[in-house]
């Protein structure tokens, strides 16, 4: 079992190694006619970045993208300084360098990689998948029987902050920086799902598509970790059926089976504020645009945040979309689950959290305010400032750095949900609706809490829930996600997560069940 | 500005001590000699598992002792002066009181085994007793067997412990059968089987004789009542343990097995108070020994304590009892009394039911005459505290209870319930024809 373990994780790193140098290797050669095209496509004016592309790359080769993107990003950002020195405002390219590159750089892959595609997938996707499920699926038997196994988290270095938790922390930021900074560095990853791509869509996949696809793959392969892990617990197995279901149909298959069929790229699920450019002028338009069915999905974004998202949190808590439906959640329920023990459960973190995920909150509301003046008003500042900048700044410093870079990236580090905790404006709204006006709440069985601290040390929000639970109280918190694991880890069976009525919800104690009842009467009463 | 000093910061002490401070202003003063701060003895072997550090084990972060006036004191208190209300430490030093309560805890039982004071044997109850086993266990190649002995709660604790390292294990049980002077005999069994799913090797009836040195002078071996004997490195000897007081032998502290104490847990000296492991009751509680080393025991003398010191003089009296464990991967919770083969009132009956396949199964004990409902012992199912403790409160009937049994579980969301089954198996059994009612949100939340 052990030796096939080993096997599996030989595979997955073999898979994992060449992957990651595709970022590095690969010919790119750009054909005249090819140019030509991207000429017309992108209907570039700039004779300046024609002539510096036609002398240094047409019909050139290169070897590896390293060589072959700063050609790119760097003729136009010359070309359009140039325009901008001389007032030739028309002459601008208002496609970004990066993506100049990662879309010229798609058009000229040559050779192996390109021509190799199904054959590369298995390399890299394949032996991934396969090298890990060798890992993992031994498990049914190594763990022995059914039941909480924890043993040896904080004794291994992966779960325990060591070496190789700094490189997968290291790992997961690079990769999430190429993702949303270098999309060109992405072009051989895209030829690996390109099949998979134009069978769903029709169309050749983007980053973004390589993006979604290995999002479901992984969650996928993390998902069985999680059914073999909590056998015995059917709230977690049916809650991990959930978020896969959630991210492969819905945020993954639903929206590329709408390209194909004309329709307007939409997650139905992906709520706003979450959804954060929902009412961009740009998608706005675009749904407009698209005739029934954009009104259809209008009117939808707009019901699901206002009707749908608080009445379910009323009766199941915010858990029904942070830990059942959302694909942030769903990653982090499954990816995320063996760094969980790593959210800090310091007094000085939840202030820092309120701080934080109310921030943001307010930002995201504040420039929806401004975009949808905009929208209505058609003007392009509010009070003197440009609402563009300010969803730049948003998409730049949440919509990437926070919830992609750090939030997954962070996983190894700081615990498995950053984002949700920290950062995601739609967990802060729910909050306030889970805190005040809900029928979940975690009930603390009497008195039966031993403070051993499993609970806290397990929770991903990083609630000190031993502190609740040691005081015979029940645990209603905004950011409680409703995992579950808390319940699962007790080995008191202290600990359910229930729906209820709202009276008596909150219920601290300064004496516990089990003691003198005039004690408990006369203390409890104050 | 009245002085309360407290020795132990397990969970008695500290209980003690944030009630005192929540009721008054009086200086207090908790001392140890085991840790700076409180963690939870209970969780001592998640931290050898690996399911937690120390840090997670201590249940209060470091800054609440100062924000709430609680001074801490490390240090080993070797006498106790009670006419000039001094306590004297291993280190000469001093330190006056007006009020003290001790709360000092327990320690591992040595029944004077030849050999029980050798290297690489030792108990385990302390935080130093964990560090201890660390060194001599630390994995498979340093220690390659290690034989416990002594088939209770810190036993099973500590074998689990040492699996989870993939130490092999000998488990010496003096009984016939694991826990049975406290567990019923369907319960036992149940346990006994799954200790051995584990592949721990269990020795039931087995007695130790003698605990064997090597050339070095450790630990090597063990040797039986039957005359066998097993190799080994580390020798566990977790045969119950008892109260922590030889430093209060020279006091004029009333002492037993424990430190004597009334129902307002006062020993015979004014002033000076006994709580939690160490506290021993002139007459038991009910059907309690007179010496609890529970948990939640010392939480509640904890509580009450508290009371008396701050001017509400107030008698420990426990509710309904409860405890819970968990074996290896069963849970265990019970409720009110059920007792054991061992000291069973004779009217007390009991309903067993057992999952066919699943580690899953209860016992409930009835007074034969009455049917008056005296406990429930469940294993692999999660009950609901509130729900039994009105129930013993309302001395329901035993029928009342199985009808009504949907309404006390607390399993996880989901879980597959087993109810039905168990009320078709009590039907059967005590030829009632019981319909279970519907479990109700109403009833179940009208007793929180």
């Amino acid at each position: 079992m052990k030796n096939i373990q080993r096997i599996g994780l030989f595979l997955f790193l073999v898979g994992l190694g060449l992957f990651t140098a595709l970022i590095f290797i690969g010919d790119f050669k750009l054909d005249q006619q090819t140019f030509d095209q991207v000429v017309i496509e992108k209907n570039i004016k700039s004779e300046l970045f024609i002539e510096t592309l036609q002398n240094q790359v047409v019909d050139q080769s290169f070897n590896g993208m390293l060589a072959f993107g700063p050609k790119i990003t760097s003729a136009l950002a010359t070309a359009n300084a140039t325009h901008r020195k001389n007032k030739e405002y028309k002459k601008i390219i208002y496609t970004k360098p990066h993506d100049m590159a990662a879309l010229i750089g798609k058009k000229s892959g040559t050779g192996f990689i390109a021509e190799n595609k199904g054959l590369m997938w298995w390399l890299t996707f394949g032996l991934g998948i396969i090298g890990s499920l060798l890992f993992i699926v031994p498990n049914v038997v190594l763990l022995g029987p059914k039941g909480i196994k924890n043993n040896g988290i904080y004794l291994e270095n992966a779960t325990n902050r060591g070496w190789i938790a700094w490189i997968v922390f290291f790992w997961l930021v690079a990769f999430y920086l190429v993702l949303y900074f270098r999309a060109e560095y992405a072009v051989n990853w895209t030829y690996l799902v390109d099949p998979i791509s134009e069978a769903l869509s029709g169309n050749p996949a983007g980053h973004w598509f390589v993006y979604g696809f290995m999002y479901c793959v992984v969650m996928v392969v993390m998902g069985i970790r999680m059914y073999i892990k909590y056998r015995h617990n059917k709230y977690q197995l049916i809650r991990t059926t959930s978020v896969l279901f959630f991210q492969i149909v819905f945020a993954f298959l639903i929206p590329e089976i709408m390209v194909r069929l004309q329709m307007p790229y939409y997650d139905f699920k992906n709520a706003f504020p979450l959804d954060y450019d929902f009412f961009f002028q740009w998608n706005l338009k675009s749904l407009i645009n698209s005739g029934g069915i954009g009104i259809f999905i209008l009117v939808w974004g707009i019901v699901l945040t206002l009707v749908v998202v608080p009445v379910m949190v009323y009766f199941f808590g915010k858990r029904w979309y942070c830990s059942w439906v959302c694909g942030c959640g769903g990653l982090a329920e499954t990816l995320g689950d063996p760094y969980r023990q790593h959210s800090s459960k310091t007094l000085l973190s939840w202030r820092v959290e309120r701080w934080l995920i109310h921030s943001v909150l307010v930002f995201a509301v504040g420039m929806t305010l401004m975009t949808l003046y905009s929208f209505f008003a058609e003007t392009s500042t509010v009070l003197g400032i440009k609402t563009q900048t300010v969803q730049n700044v948003y998409s730049f410093l949440i919509g990437a750095v926070f919830a992609g870079v750090i939030g997954t990236g962070f996983y190894p580090i700081f615990g498995n949900r950053v984002w949700c905790r920290f950062g995601c404006p739609l967990a802060a709204y729910l909050g306030f609706v889970q805190r005040f006006k809900s029928r979940f709440r975690i009930t603390t069985n009497g008195g039966q809490c031993i403070s051993c601290g499993n609970c806290s040390t397990y929770c991903e929000q990083g609630i000190d829930v031993r502190a609740y639970a040691q005081k015979g109280a029940n645990i209603v918190r905004s950011s409680c996600v409703g995992c579950g694991i808390c319940s699962a880890v007790c080995p008191r069976g202290v600990l359910k997560l229930e729906n209820g009525p709202l009276e008596g919800r909150i219920n601290p104690k300064e004496v516990l069940l089990g003691n003198d009842v005039d004690l408990m009467e006369l203390v409890n009463r104050k | 500005m009245e002085h309360i000093a407290i020795i132990g910061n397990g969970i008695s002490g500290v209980t003690a001590a944030r009630h005192i401070r929540k009721l008054s202003d009086k200086k207090i003063t908790l001392i140890s000699a085991e840790t700076a701060h409180f963690f939870s003895r209970t969780a001592l072997m998640y931290i050898y598992m690996g399911h937690m550090k120390y840090e997670h084990t201590k249940p209060y972060e470091d800054f609440f002792w100062k924000k709430n006036r609680i001074d801490l004191k490390q240090g080993f208190v070797s006498e106790v002066n009670t006419g000039e209300k001094q306590l004297i430490f291993a280190d000469g030093s001093q330190l006056g009181y007006d009020k003290l309560i001790i709360a000092s805890g327990s320690k591992p039982n040595k029944f004077g085994w030849p050999g029980q004071d050798l290297p690489g044997v030792q108990g385990l109850y302390s935080k130093q007793d964990l560090d201890m086993l660390e060194q001599n266990a630390p994995n498979n190649t340093v220690c390659k067997r290690a034989v416990i002995v002594g088939g209770g709660l810190i036993g099973i604790e500590l074998a689990e412990m040492l699996v989870s390292r993939k130490i092999p294990v000998t488990f010496l049980v003096r009984e016939s059968s694991f826990w049975n002077g406290v567990l019923p005999a369907g319960e036992s069994a149940l346990i006994n089987e799954h200790i051995k799913e584990h592949h721990i090797d269990l020795r039931l009836g087995t007695n130790l004789v003698e605990i064997h040195a090597d050339a070095q002078g450790k630990a090597c071996a063990v040797t039986t009542a039957k005359g066998e004997r097993i190799e080994c490195n580390v020798v566990g000897l977790t045969a119950g343990v008892s109260p922590n007081i030889d430093f209060l032998k020279a006091s004029d502290i009333d002492l037993g097995r424990g430190i004597k104490v009334n129902r307002f847990l006062e020993t015979n000296v004014p002033d000076v108070y006994a709580i939690g492991d160490c506290a021993e009751q002139h007459e038991p509680i009910g059907n309690r020994r007179p010496i609890e080393a529970v948990w939640y025991t010392g939480r509640m003398m904890g509580e009450t304590v508290a009371q008396t010191i701050c001017g509400n003089r107030i008698e420990y009296k426990p509710g309904h009892w409860f405890n819970s464990a968990k074996f290896l991967d069963i849970e265990y919770q019970t409720y009110g009394w059920v007792f054991g083969e061992k000291g069973r009132p004779e009217y007390e009956k009991h309903f067993h039911w057992r999952h066919p396949k699943e580690n899953i199964c209860i016992t409930v004990a009835y007074h034969a005459a009455t049917k008056r409902f005296l406990g429930m012992n469940t294993f692999g199912i999660r009950m609901r505290h509130e729900i039994f403790d009105h129930w013993l409160t309302e001395e329901r009937d035993v029928h009342h209870v199985m009808e009504y049994l949907k309404d006390a579980n607390f399993d996880p969301e989901f879980y597959t319930t087993y109810e039905s089954e168990i009320l078709a198996a009590y039907n059967q059994e005590m030829g009632t024809s019981i319909r279970p009612k519907k479990k109700s949100w109403k009833r179940i939340f009208s007793h929180s």
